[in-house]
């Protein structure tokens, strides 16, 4: 089995100034890694949602915080975890409000709340934990087209 | 990493010409140009979406504002020319389904 991965990190300001800047830096490391244009686009929108998130959610006026981003690439998978050490929000009523217009009137539909429904839309996993500050890890597998499946390959249960 | 927002203005038909990307960091300025356009009761906001090669969540929030608020001040919101990244975040979040959305270059052989 293989463990060994190269792990980045990097730790920016809170603010939407900073969001493009780490959605660039991860679209360069997936075009790295070999992932497909697509893959790629859906990577930097969900790394883009969660980031916002953070931007939005995490630190009340005044207080000056950071958002980490740190990946692991893996020869099959990038492990992105996105972190801040702010006020923590109230992940289970923003989960509730998770999921696509689907029969809603206008007036019904949440000018936010489409961020985290998009992140495990776009992404293979997606977790999230809030103990102290808020942690979203998603996982992107690589596809490679041009490699055959390995029949012996030791595949996770799918967690449904 | 930037938006670049062009208006036109035809009788009572506002054209808006985006090109660039729509996140946390652009929106806003979005927001501020487009928001008022969609209170002037009667008028209809037409915005071409072929030069964005990037957008999220905060940019579909800006949109359903202003849809919101056309609908509150009879005005129209039309969105035209998204390129298939785009139409597919409108698509998966089912936006297409409540915003007057103009199919993009359709061939007229077919």
């Amino acid at each position: 089995m293989r463990t060994a991965s190269d792990y980045i990190e990097m730790n920016v300001p809170a603010k939407p100034d900073y969001v493009g800047v780490v959605r660039l830096t991860i679209s360069g490391l997936a075009n790295r890694m070999g992932f497909a244009f697509d893959e790629i686009e859906d990577i930097k929108i969900a790394v883009s949602e969660a980031v916002t998130n953070v931007v939005n959610h995490a630190y009340t006026d005044g207080e000056k915080g950071q958002v980490r981003i740190g990946c692991n690439i893996f020869d099959d998978r990038i492990e992105i975890t996105v972190v801040d050490q702010g006020m923590s929000f109230d992940v289970e009523s923003i989960s509730k409000n998770l999921g696509p217009v689907d029969g809603k009137s206008v007036d019904q539909l949440n000018e936010g709340g489409l961020g985290l429904f998009l992140i495990d839309t776009l992404m293979d996993k997606v977790e999230i934990s809030s103990e102290a500050g808020v942690v979203v890890m998603m996982t992107k597998y690589l596809h490679r087209d041009e490699v055959e499946e390995h029949v012996d390959r030791i595949s996770p249960a799918p967690s449904q | 990493m930037n938006l670049q927002i062009n208006q036109h203005q035809i009788n009572e038909i506002h054209e808006l010409q985006l090109t660039g990307e729509v996140d946390a960091y652009t929106a806003p300025k979005l927001k501020e140009v487009m928001l008022p356009l969609t209170e002037k009761e009667g008028g209809t906001v037409v915005v071409d979406l072929s030069g964005i090669d990037y957008m999220d969540s905060t940019g579909l929030g800006v949109f359903v504002g202003a849809l919101k608020s056309s609908k509150a001040n009879n005005s129209s919101l039309k969105l035209r020319g998204m390129t298939d990244r785009v139409k597919r975040i409108f698509e998966i979040t089912g936006l297409t389904e409540v915003m007057d959305i103009e199919s993009g270059v359709k061939g007229e052989a077919l």
